[in-house]
């Protein structure tokens, strides 16, 4: 993935990837990104606003025009080429590693950059290799955080790592979504899967109060519902994975759900209806999300390689560790709360 | 029925002069009566081999003949093949009928290889209910034969990984101990799911037989005849709006080999009695089929798909069963570590290998991707052209060229 010229900021993205080594792509497109707040890392101009940004950039342009967009083109027609030819893997879980980098993370990406702005915290916490349990708080009524924690894991690890998320089934009964949930990585919730992808040394992202932590009113937002029966430590301990506990602030208030229309969720065959000050009333205007400020911060890993091996088959420490999880992810997710200035920015 | 049981009786002439009853170890040549003084010294295996009407069923008989520790090879069905049998005798005998016990006895069979479990009558005969019937009856009644054999000492049955089913709340990867979500309701799959109940209840009596039943992924190869490859012979694949299943191929080699790992003793250190996932390695999606075969895509919703495959079969155009519409909405893969590590089979075809092969055994599809692809360079090399015209001093070297991930992104 050699990207010498690509990004149009002159010379700076060069001497960061000096300081990059190996990274993979994700991580070299965070640093540029984030070049505001990220000053260990880059020796040139730092804190440069927008607006310095601006005529540097444009003075840039008509020399590295030329040049980027024969390549863009080239690029875009050869990734173009093995997607018609049908020259590309998926792997057993239907992960299209490709279609994902390039399509599904850049349709995500506005969402995650500029929509909700997300910060990204603790990012650190992830391992940079081998298996590893993500455990996150639910919410929202649409699983977009699920996604932006996929975006996050992508665009800010250094390692440029793929979170490979567990979905609810009601994910891979609905037609277009599963398709799309499959080829993002995402796979069914369950120990099977979970097993086999942590073994395989993926990075697996679960949010274990599932419909309960997701449909829950808009009264109980930040509050940690039941972590279902404790199986993603079971599955951990298994795989000998150390659990990272993920704390996501700003989801709560994307849909404000201030009712549930049991009625209707039993005809639609949904775990619940939403009821938001705009939805339905607004019709598909009332869809859209909040534009809230959202911070994700992952906490420090829990071990598990070291219980003995029976240790996935003791419910006592099971429940333990679970308590433990969750309680961490609590007590993160108040101590972001405080930090907040305000739900919007 | 009473027909093929007549049949049963008109063996060749090669059958009809054979003495019978072949004892595979002197120690046995008591039990099995005195016919056999004077060859009892031949330590060969008698395979019997059920199905062989069929293309795998004619392939396997003419690969295992030529084995040396097989002795004899007796390839088994209620029509004759229309492919030689590489010197296999043929006899002609329904599995449906208490026949198939005398067949077995006659032969001395110790190793008997059950093939004859298949989704589609062979040559567009018979319909569904005799399909049925051959299945699970035939099934029965060759397993209440080889109980009743002294002789038989390894059992192989070919099943398929349809016993899984296919539904969006299984596991996205069977295992061979994997309990499925939904149990196959009909066709096909519950034929197996049945055949395979009978073949544990048989093993389960008979101790004393090695039983292996392969769980074949979808069996694909040049002269393959399943109903997955009459659909992707179709000059467009009508595919479910929204969904893009996962699906996994096995090479026709490599079920013949299997087979033949399965039908012998197990080499050192494996073991080849038990249930085992056959699949090639790796996953191709439907999408990504059709695009290596060249054939447009037609995607319907669900109900509809279901309508125009009624439509097709009635039509006889190709057997559009439920069974393999869901197949073709939620798709299946195995784990095939059991295949691996305890069979010791390695496939020599992958999964996207064994497609190409069916795919250049096919004609070309009305896409085909060496034309796109040559359209899409040509274009390429347009606009290389045209921006070497307009900035004659930008050299887009192979390695720039290739760096189409990041550029796209940040356009």
């Amino acid at each position: 993935m050699a990207d010498a010229k690509v990004i149009p900021f002159g010379d700076e993205p060069r001497s960061r990837r000096g300081t990059g080594g190996s990274r993979a792509g994700a991580g070299k497109r965070s640093g540029a990104r984030k070049s505001g707040t990220q000053g260990a890392l880059a020796p040139v101009p730092q804190q440069r606003t927008p607006a310095e940004d601006g005529p540097q950039e444009a003075a840039k342009e008509p020399e590295e025009q030329g040049g980027g967009w024969e390549r863009r083109i080239a690029g875009g027609l050869a990734f173009l080429r093995r997607r018609i030819t049908g020259d590309y893997e998926v792997d057993e879980f239907g992960y299209d590693r490709e279609l994902t980098d390039q399509v599904l993370m850049s349709m995500i990406r506005p969402f995650y950059e500029k929509y909700f702005r997300v910060e990204v915290k603790g990012i650190e916490n992830i391992p940079a290799e081998g298996g590893a349990l993500i455990v996150a708080n639910h919410s929202g009524t649409l699983p977009l955080d699920g996604l932006m924690l996929q975006a996050a894991v992508h665009d800010e690890h250094p390692a440029g790592r793929h979170l490979r998320l567990l979905a609810a089934d009601l994910v891979f009964v609905l037609p277009v979504v599963n398709e799309l949930a499959r080829k993002a990585g995402h796979t069914l919730a369950c120990a099977e899967d979970a097993q086999a992808l942590l073994e395989r040394g993926e990075l697996v992202g679960v949010m274990p109060e599932g419909f309960k932590g997701i449909g829950k009113p808009f009264s109980e937002r930040y509050k940690l519902q039941r972590f279902g029966r404790g199986g993603f430590v079971s599955t951990a301990l298994r795989a000998g994975a150390p659990i990272v506990p993920c704390s996501i602030v700003g989801a709560e208030e994307i849909y404000p759900m201030i009712g549930n229309s049991k009625t209707l969720a039993r005809v639609l065959g949904f775990p619940y209806f939403p009821i938001t000050p705009t939805f339905p009333w607004l019709g598909p205007l009332g869809a859209v999300p909040l534009p809230t400020k959202w911070t994700i911060q992952f906490g420090e890993p829990i071990e598990t390689k070291d219980y003995p091996a029976d240790a996935a088959e003791d419910p006592m420490l099971m429940f333990n560790l679970t308590d433990q999880v969750r309680e961490q992810i609590q007590h993160t997710l108040y101590k972001l709360l405080v930090q907040r200035r305000s739900v919007f920015f | 029925m009473a027909e093929s049981a007549v049949r049963t009786s008109q063996r060749n002439i090669q059958a009809l002069t054979w003495p019978g009853g072949r004892p595979r170890r002197p120690g046995r040549a008591g039990e099995t009566a005195g016919d056999t003084e004077g060859k009892a010294l031949i330590l060969g295996k008698v395979v019997l081999v059920t199905g062989v009407a069929r293309q795998l069923g004619g392939r396997f008989v003419r690969r295992v003949q030529r084995d040396p520790e097989v002795d004899r090879v007796i390839g088994v069905d209620a029509v004759p093949p229309e492919h030689h049998l590489g010197g296999a005798d043929f006899v002609r005998a329904d599995i449906r009928q208490p026949a198939i016990a005398r067949v077995l006895a006659e032969y001395g069979v110790d190793t008997v290889v059950h093939m004859d479990v298949t989704g589609t009558p062979l040559g567009g005969g018979g319909g569904r209910s005799s399909v049925k019937e051959t299945n699970v009856i035939g099934t029965m009644q060759l397993l209440g034969a080889c109980q009743k054999s002294p002789t038989v000492q390894r059992l192989v049955v070919k099943s398929t990984t349809s016993v899984y089913g296919s539904a969006p709340r299984d596991p996205a990867v069977f295992g061979e101990s994997t309990p499925p979500k939904s149990l196959p309701s009909g066709g096909f799959a519950k034929d197996a799911v049945e055949v395979e109940g009978y073949v544990r209840g048989f093993a389960r009596r008979r101790p004393d037989v090695a039983v292996c039943v392969l769980r074949f992924a979808n069996i694909l190869g040049p002269s393959a005849d399943s109903p997955l490859s009459e659909y992707f012979s179709l000059p467009a694949l009508p595919t479910v709006l929204g969904y893009d299943p996962r699906l996994q191929f096995v090479h026709e080699d490599d079920v013949v080999e299997v087979l033949r790992i399965a039908a012998h003793e197990p080499r050192r250190g494996t073991l080849n009695s038990g249930t085992f996932n056959i699949a090639g390695d790796g996953v191709l999606l439907l999408s990504q089929c059709a695009r290596r075969l060249g054939r447009p895509t037609v995607p319907f919703l669900l109900p509809a798909v279901r309508w125009v495959g009624s439509a097709l079969r009635t039509v006889g155009v190709t057997d559009f069963s439920p069974e393999q519409i869901r197949l073709l909405t939620h798709g299946r893969v195995v784990r095939t570590a059991q295949m691996r590590e305890t069979l010791g089979f390695e496939p020599k075809y992958t999964t996207a290998e064994t497609f190409e092969d069916f795919a250049r055994s096919r004609g070309r599809g009305l896409l085909p991707p060496e034309v796109l692809a040559r359209t899409v360079d040509r274009a390429a090399g347009r606009v290389s052209g045209l921006a070497r015209v307009v900035r004659p001093r930008s050299e887009a070297s192979p390695a720039q060229a290739s760096s189409s991930t990041e550029s796209k992104e940040r356009i």
